[in-house]
């Protein structure tokens, strides 16, 4: 069968539907975290370059691969703080980060 | 096209499985793993999409570089993860539900959508064929050309993002003597040479 | 020359008031001033107390019962000389200058009217603030400033030892002022203005030592009962004002014989107007003047000190509900009801007052009721239309009743501060000349033949006597009955304070005469009990009234008693005296010859004793019918009004609500990322399904 542009949204779709899932749904670990929202861009990313495609357009490749560097940056910052966090307070359990709390 | 279908599928289903799998894992080494699994999954999904450029920086970038970059965090911290498990049923009913109205509007929309008549005409950048250059070409000559701002920008943010990470986490150690060179420059006769008149025979103290 | 007269004792009191301040500013620099001692167990003037006999002072705080006066535990205050001496100097001026006046003004006939400045312009109504200068203002301008500079100069003496001296020398000296203020008011605003002045210089006499809560007690009664009169007084001035659109006294007067027989029409009921405006002004004369039903004030302003009581509820501010009603003679001619009425409550006080003295044991609470009963006598002159004879009374009342308050005060200061006359004896010797002078002013209050008392006392039993009120003869027996009651409780004081044996043999060893500075006061108050009865017969009774009271005073066409006292029977006109006898030779019997008979009487008269020695249970009554209620009716205010109601809808009721929301709303911040992160979540697929459903277009 044809595989069609709705294929490979679906696919994004539920790729993007993971990654927020993981935020949430997780507890205990910060990583996840960071891993989620790469799931996230990566859903966006195939998205991107699956219209990039089907419209014949390249312009949504070299979107995506801004994406891809900011994306890859954002990881990087968010490891140096997790990093920095982890040194002061010792825990990196999602449940301890609250001291937002009103 | 049989081919093609297949490989989709394949792809698809071992992305797909390989995401939930970084969500649901118990070890976070586990979770990393995965996540570098779905990239390379993803990649190949490029791959059938004619987008081969992309899909090798896909695996450089991301898997050689982001992935790795977890991996050393998690072995670096010393996570316990014989707890990491409780509480995660808790808020599964709701956060489920909440997720597949989520999908299924998403899946609505993808399934109902037509592509404007319009569209086709308002194509930016046609993708050339790729008989004549290859991706990595094409995306170069867009690249470099029209979209040089985004380019450097994008060459700005990994810059910042750079310093970034080292200001967070570089720590000085204490008791480590380290040259201070303004200091140095700035040394004055005044502070330091001391003249002291000593009456011979008696020393300095 | 008038203006001297008002001001000087305005002048005295502001420049005391500011040695006070300054000297309180020095004493307690920025900080609130640390509460003395007010318990009675360690006094601490045996040491200033130049001339003590040496003994142990411990004592006393067993030995004292009743109160006495607080224990000092400061020294004076820095300028207390300076004030005292400035104060009463401004005093002693303006007394000369009112006995120059008094012979200026009622022999030489210049009255004078002094405007001071403009006070009122509003439309039709014009007033201005000015001082009335006629022969009443001046009988009363001498009563005023000769009794006051006696007591500033007493004072010297008496508040010798008091930290706070210069505070109540510009009290004192404030509240001369304010009397001189209403006895010279040309309009019935600027005669309320002071009749408000004295009742406050009265509430902070009366509390002076106001760490004492008696004193304090006392105070408030004092200006509260005032009050109820003060509110009958302004209603008064308004129903003039409605009447006659003026407040000015001249107007008033000259409108008045036009008011005659209009009536108000209130509630459906009809009342003569005259007769109104008379019964509500009387009203405040009875707060003021301590008669029948608004009297509970003045035996608990004892609480003062002793130059207090002499000065304002002997001579000056209870004598204003008097004057006032000599003033507004004009208006009282006009309606005899009120006329009918003043005499009944002048009678019925001068009784009531003497039973109530007959049983006290207070040295100063005896003149108190004494007091009472007196201005009662002064009423009965008025209401029967005899105005010049119950001024008589009152000038001659001033003098032998402050005279016997000092008198006491003296006895008082000699007994260290011991006031109950159970604990006092055999005085005579130990303080001769107070002894003496007291003498003289209980012969003068009792009327001695040819003391000031005999004169204007018997003048007012001739009076009630010839009398056509209807209330005349009402008034006629309990006046010559008081008569009879006053002489015993005046010489049972007499007796039990300075004869018999002494009952406190501590204190009666340690008795002194005053200082010098305290007698002379008393020597000239004793010269006037004697002497400022027979030469002023004429002028007050009798025939020179119309030459030296003119037009103050007026006299209506039916208005015959003066004529009508010259030609009683001798009987009537002696009877006064025969009952001071009488009461003198029971005084006698009981408490120089037979001391056991008053003891045995009270023990077999129990109830009744009880009944007078508790005042008839006013205070008692009065608590329950109207302290109660009003305590209850303000706490229910307070508490279920102010507090439950507006303070809980209101203020503290939105803010609680509003603390009540927050806090829920705070449970919405956990600080944890993946709640918000959840609620974005949610909000988008909000957000998603409303545009999906809602056919959003583009």
């Amino acid at each position: 069968m044809i595989i069609g542009l709705g294929h490979y949204l679906s696919v994004a779709a539920i790729l993007f539907t993971l990654g927020v899932l993981g935020i949430f749904l997780n507890r205990k670990n910060v990583i996840v975290i960071l891993m989620s929202i790469e799931l996230i861009l990566l859903a966006v990313n195939v998205n991107l370059v699956a219209f990039s495609t089907f419209l014949n357009d390249i312009v949504g490749q070299v979107y995506a691969l801004i994406v891809l560097t900011v994306a890859a940056a954002e990881a990087a910052i968010g490891l140096a703080i997790l990093v920095a966090y982890y040194r002061n307070r010792g825990s990196i359990a999602v449940e301890d980060i609250n001291l937002m709390k009103g | 096209m049989i081919i093609t279908a297949i490989f989709f599928y394949l792809f698809a289903a071992v992305c797909v499985a390989s995401a939930v799998m970084v969500i649901a894992s118990r070890n976070p080494v586990h979770s990393v793993l995965f996540l570098i699994l779905a990239f390379v999954n993803a990649a190949g999904l490029f791959v059938l999409l004619g987008a081969e450029f992309l899909a090798m920086i896909l695996i450089v970038v991301y898997v050689g570089a982001v992935a790795v970059l977890f991996l050393f965090v998690v072995m670096m911290l010393d996570v316990d993860f014989a707890e990491l498990r409780q509480g995660f049923l808790n808020y599964l009913p709701v956060g489920a539900l909440v997720g597949a109205v989520l999908l299924a509007e998403l899946l609505i929309v993808v399934g109902a959508w037509v592509i404007g008549p319009n569209v086709a005409a308002a194509v930016t950048a046609p993708i050339p064929a790729p008989s004549d250059i290859n991706n990595t070409q094409a995306l170069g000559l867009v690249l470099y050309t029209r979209y040089v701002y985004f380019f450097q920008a994008a060459g700005v943010i990994l810059l910042v993002a750079m310093i970034g990470a080292i200001v967070l986490t570089l720590q000085h150690k204490p008791g480590v003597r380290r040259q201070v060179i303004a200091d140095q420059v700035a040394r004055r006769r005044a502070t330091a040479i001391e003249i002291v008149k000593v009456k011979p025979g008696q020393g300095l103290s | 020359m008038y203006e001297a007269i008002v001001v000087l004792p305005l002048l005295g009191a502001i420049i005391a008031g500011v040695i006070a301040l300054v000297g309180a500013r020095n004493r307690y620099p920025g900080a609130n001033p640390p509460p003395p001692d007010d318990d009675h167990a360690a006094p601490l003037i045996a040491e200033d107390h130049a001339r003590a006999a040496p003994s142990p002072h411990g004592a006393h705080a067993v030995a004292h019962e009743s109160h006495h006066e607080e224990a000092f535990t400061e020294p004076p205050a820095a300028g207390s000389q300076a004030a005292a001496l400035i104060t009463s100097t401004f005093l002693v001026i303006a007394c000369v200058l009112s006995w120059f006046a008094f012979y200026d003004v009622g022999i030489a006939g210049h009255e004078a009217r002094v405007p001071l400045f403009t006070y009122i312009t509003f439309g039709d109504l014009h007033s201005e603030w000015a001082l009335r200068i006629d022969p009443l203002t001046a009988v009363m301008l001498v009563v005023v400033t000769t009794i006051s500079s006696l007591v500033h100069i007493y004072s010297i003496g008496y508040m010798a030892e008091d930290p706070y001296k210069p505070r109540f020398f510009s009290y004192l000296s404030f509240f001369t002022f304010a009397m001189l203020m209403l006895v010279t008011a040309d309009n019935l605003v600027q005669l309320f203005f002071g009749w408000e002045g004295v009742g406050l210089a009265s509430y902070l006499l009366i509390g002076f030592w106001f760490h004492k809560p008696e004193a304090n007690a006392a105070a408030i009664k004092a200006f509260i009962v005032n009050r109820v009169g003060d509110f009958g007084f302004s209603l008064g001035i308004f129903a003039v004002f409605y009447l006659t659109g003026a407040i000015d006294l001249d107007t008033i007067f000259a409108q008045a014989p036009g008011l005659v027989g209009k009536s108000f029409h209130f509630l459906s009921w009809d009342f003569d107007a005259l007769t109104v405006v008379c019964l509500l002004l009387f009203m405040g004369a009875m707060g003021k003047s301590a008669q029948f039903l608004l009297h509970t004030w003045l035996p608990d302003a004892m609480e003062g000190p002793t130059p207090v009581s002499a000065l304002i509820h002997a001579a000056t501010m209870v004598t204003a509900g008097v004057f006032m009603v000599a003033r507004l003679s004009p208006l009282f001619e006009l309606a005899p009801t009120a006329s009918a009425f003043v005499t009944f409550i002048g009678a019925t006080t001068a009784m009531f007052a003497a039973t109530v003295g007959l049983v006290q044991n207070d040295i100063k609470r005896i003149v108190a009721y004494s007091t009472c009963s007196q201005l009662g006598y002064m009423f009965v002159a008025m209401g029967v239309g005899a105005y010049s004879v119950g001024m008589f009374h009152l000038f001659t009342h001033a003098f032998f009743k402050a005279l016997l308050f000092l008198g006491s005060g003296s006895v008082i200061l000699a007994m260290h501060h011991e006031q109950d006359i159970r604990h006092m004896g055999g005085l005579w010797r130990k303080i001769p000349f107070t002894y003496g002078v007291m003498v003289i002013g209980t012969l003068a209050l009792t009327g001695f033949p040819f003391t000031a008392g005999y004169f204007s006392k018997d003048a007012i039993i001739e009076a009630a006597a010839v009398g056509t009120n209807p209330m005349a003869v009402y008034g006629f027996i309990m006046t010559v009955g008081a008569a009879a009651l006053t002489s015993f409780y005046s010489w049972r004081l007499i007796f039990k304070t300075f004869h018999g044996e002494p009952h406190d043999r501590h204190h009666y060893d340690g008795a002194h005469e005053s200082p010098k500075v305290m007698l002379v006061p008393l020597a000239l108050l004793a010269f006037g009990s004697i002497a400022a009865g027979w030469p002023f017969i004429s002028l007050f009774t009798g025939h020179g009234v119309e030459q030296f009271f003119r037009e103050s005073l007026k006299f209506g066409a039916n208005n015959h008693v003066l004529e009508d006292m010259e030609s009683l029977p001798l009987l009537i006109s002696l009877t006064p005296t025969v009952m001071m006898i009488a009461g003198f030779l029971v005084a006698y019997q009981f408490y120089i010859r037979r001391p056991d008979l008053p003891v045995a009487l009270a023990r077999d008269q129990r109830v009744l004793y009880r009944f007078l020695l508790n005042k008839w249970y006013f205070d008692e009554i009065y608590d329950f019918l109207l302290v109660r209620p009003a305590m209850w009716l303000g706490r229910l205010f307070w508490k279920g009004g102010d507090g439950f109601i507006i303070d809980g809808f209101g203020p503290d009721g939105v803010s609680s609500r509003v603390l009540d929301v927050t806090r829920n709303v705070v449970r919405l911040q956990t600080g944890y990322l993946y709640h918000y992160a959840f609620a974005m979540l949610i909000g988008v697929a909000a957000f998603i399904t409303w545009f999906m459903f809602s056919g959003a277009h583009g």
